[in-house]
């Protein structure tokens, strides 16, 4: 965990200060709404469909159990009782009134929670891997630069007024669960020849109406270095950067304009102009920020216990194992994902009791942590491999259990247009609608790794265009329609998905997406291989030949 | 629309010329960017005080010859959320050494007056005047920053070295 200092804390109250002020200017009439609005979207504040939208940063995706239970009480205290998790370590409330807001922000700065820059024209939440410091063969904990970012992004005076968003993400990992691909900024962490800590510097990723994968535009920038370099693309974008239409503003149009060595070229020179100034991070100063994180001292256990041993004679148990816990470089330690995909369920929706149980669960198997992942579901991330039964148990009693995790039904959808004002179509239903057709776990044991992603519009909060199966919520005369992709994927080998075919209207969704899954149980080559790995051998046709035949 | 200088409201002293009238020999003025570049060796050496109103999608690096003979720089923002100027602010500080005013026009509003002091301004033709008499009070909502700009204010990461060096001294 990082601890806030004080000065952490003054900048994240004197924020909630700004921020209640600006709400009474707007109240009394001071401010404009057109003034007003990019104000509360620096703050997270969205005006949805029906009431006002917080939404809450989870920097690098961790949070203490009191920070869980102070979300929790956000929820019941603000909202209806409960809070959703999106897809870059956010939750959102989605009934907060206005004037209540500067008070649920001052119970959330309490523990150290704010919602700076989680929208907005600016630099937003820096996200990291979920298990960043947990995870076996992690070169270093990507967070002590995730932290170093998020301090030298917030409140940036130069820049605040973006042409359009910005966001990072970082990952210390050979698979990146990230996503850093589809991000303005990627960060791979990795070592030079000389065993010096640096990052090959991605650009110009992002998903959207105009999608596209980063490109490399520098192999190794030195850890000293990070800032200086950042600060020239951001410099460079923030000078050239289109602002005459919003759905070119984005970094990634600069970059395809210019193309990325242009581009590259013009950050080199802004950053040969600044790279020795006051931005040089020297080891001291990143020591000093390594040093506020603190890690469990984990005692010493064996890796096969005899509760373990036991547990695995219970057929349910390992279905829940199989998926949902995952290797910690500590022997005797595991990570556990906590499936926020219950059948029937919105997809990252967590109540107010959940939350408060979930912390007591963390208190009493997670040294008080947990984690928050862009799958829309939360992580234990030091839980003893001879507390897996109990826990599972305590885990099923609340509903947190779905043994589905990465499979069919572990599926990323954004609020669409049951919340959302820029949405053209409903995500939720059509989600929720797909956990009930593989609701059976020994058919989506079958299947095997799949990821389903859903966006009710183009602006792709759902990561539609990277799911192995994509789907897309259109308007069509008064009509919603889904536009579905294959082929998608998010990780270290980044790739958009094809269209398989003609949109299809809402009542047709699902059986599409069951014909495209038995289509691939008919394709695939061995039971191993995988949805995603299927696409790539045959390519889209097969399936288009077996989904749409018919149609 | 009142002008805040060294955080008081002060009268403004410089005139702006319109672009077809006579540019005067003495009197301190201010021209558009295409005017002065016109004639830009004359102009920065006329008798009266001379500043120039740049727009935001011009590169500052044409103005460096003459930066220290101009008195005024008036960088613009169209709207509050075209952060353009911010950049041109910092270079001509930080990296051009420019130590004339540093005016910001357009929209200036209360809430992004802290910015611009940060990125270098030291004059705002504010746009109303509620926020104008709020300057003082505006820009001392915080009290730790995170980012080294030209402004001098010491940074979080530099402090939390500061109070280490002291802590381990005071052992």
């Amino acid at each position: 965990m990082y601890a806030y200092d004080e000065l952490d804390r003054a900048v994240i109250n004197e924020r909630v200060d700004e921020f209640r002020d600006q709400v009474k200017r707007r109240l009394s009439g001071e401010l404009t709404e057109d003034e007003f609005k990019m104000l509360r979207l620096q703050n997270g504040v969205y005006l949805q469909l029906h009431a006002y939208m917080l939404r809450v940063a989870i920097p690098y995706g961790t949070l203490s159990s009191s920070q869980l239970r102070r979300l929790a009480h956000v929820a019941r205290r603000y909202d209806r009782g409960y809070g959703h998790f999106t897809t870059r370590q956010n939750i959102q409330f989605n009934w907060i009134k206005l004037a209540e807001l500067p008070d649920a922000l001052a119970d959330l700065a309490e523990v150290g929670i704010h919602a700076m820059q989680t929208s907005g024209n600016n630099t937003r939440n820096v996200t990291s891997d979920q298990w960043a410091g947990v995870a076996p063969g992690e070169i270093e904990d990507p967070r002590i630069w995730s932290e170093l970012l998020r301090q030298y992004t917030t409140l940036h005076p130069e820049f605040s007024f973006l042409p359009r968003k910005f966001k990072f993400a970082i990952t210390a990992s050979a698979h990146d669960r990230a996503a850093i691909k589809i991000h303005d900024i990627g960060l791979r962490l990795h070592k030079n020849a000389q065993g010096d800590t640096g990052f090959e510097v991605l650009v110009g990723g992002g998903l959207g109406r105009t999608p596209f994968i980063a490109k490399t535009i520098k192999p190794f920038v030195h850890g000293h270095d990070l800032l200086s370099y950042v600060e020239a693309i951001l410099r460079v974008y923030n000078q050239y950067g289109r602002r005459d239409n919003i759905y070119k503003a984005r970094i990634k149009i600069l970059v395809h304009e210019l193309g990325i060595e242009k581009f590259a070229k013009e950050v080199e020179q802004e950053w040969l102009q600044m790279r020795d100034g006051a931005l040089t991070l020297d080891d001291a100063v990143i020591e000093d920020i390594r040093s506020r994180f603190t890690y469990p001292a984990y005692p010493k256990l064996p890796h096969m216990p005899d509760e373990l041993k036991k547990a695995a004679h219970d057929p349910p148990f390992e279905a829940w194992r199989k998926n949902s816990v995952a290797q910690h470089k500590i022997p005797g330690y595991a990570i556990v994902t906590l499936s926020l995909k219950p059948v029937g369920g919105p997809p990252g929706d967590a109540t107010a009791d959940q939350m408060d149980a979930i912390s007591d669960l963390a208190d009493r198997y997670s040294f008080g942590e947990i984690r928050v992942g862009h799958e829309q579901n939360l992580a234990l991330p030091h839980v003893a491999r001879r507390d897996l039964p109990a826990l599972w148990k305590a885990l099923d009693n609340i509903g947190l259990a779905t043994p589905n995790v990465n499979l069919v039904s572990d599926i990323i959808a954004c609020p669409g247009l049951d919340y959302c004002s820029l949405a053209n179509a409903r995500s939720i239903p059509i989600a929720q609608e797909l956990t009930r057709r593989f609701a059976n776990h020994a058919t989506a044991d079958l299947i095997g790794r799949l990821h389903i992603n859903i966006s009710g519009c183009i602006n792709a909060c759902g990561h539609h265009h990277v799911g192995h199966i994509g789907i897309l919520g259109v308007e069509k005369n008064g009509e919603e329609f889904y536009q579905i992709t294959i082929g998608g994927r998010a990780d270290e080998n980044a790739e958009l998905g094809t269209l398989i075919g003609p949109a299809v209207p809402y009542s047709e969704a699902a059986d599409v997406i069951e014909d495209i899954v038995e289509a691939y149980l008919a394709l695939r080559a061995r039971p191993d291989e995988l949805f995603v790995d299927t696409v790539k051998r045959l390519g889209v046709e097969p399936f288009r030949e077996r989904v749409y035949a018919t149609r | 629309m009142p002008l805040v200088k060294n955080g008081k409201i002060t009268g403004d002293i410089f005139v702006a010329i319109a672009e077809q009238a006579e540019i005067p020999d003495d009197g301190a003025i201010l021209i558009s960017s295409a005017r002065f570049l016109a004639d830009a060796e004359a102009l920065s050496r006329r008798a009266g005080r001379t500043g120039v109103i740049w727009p935001n999608n011009r590169d500052v690096d044409d103005l460096v010859p003459y930066l220290g003979r101009l008195a005024v720089i008036a960088l613009v923002f169209p709207t509050f959320r075209d952060g353009r100027a911010y950049t041109q602010a910092r270079l001509l500080r930080e990296r051009h050494g420019y130590r004339g005013e540093l005016r910001a026009t357009g929209q200036v509003l209360r809430d992004q007056f802290l910015f611009m002091l940060r990125a270098g301004f030291d004059a705002f033709e504010v746009k109303k005047p509620g926020d104008a008499e709020a300057f003082a009070g505006t820009v001392k909502r915080y009290s730790v920053f995170y980012q080294p700009t030209g402004d001098g204010r010491i940074t979080a990461l530099h402090r939390r070295m500061l109070l280490r060096h002291s802590e381990s001294a005071s052992q």
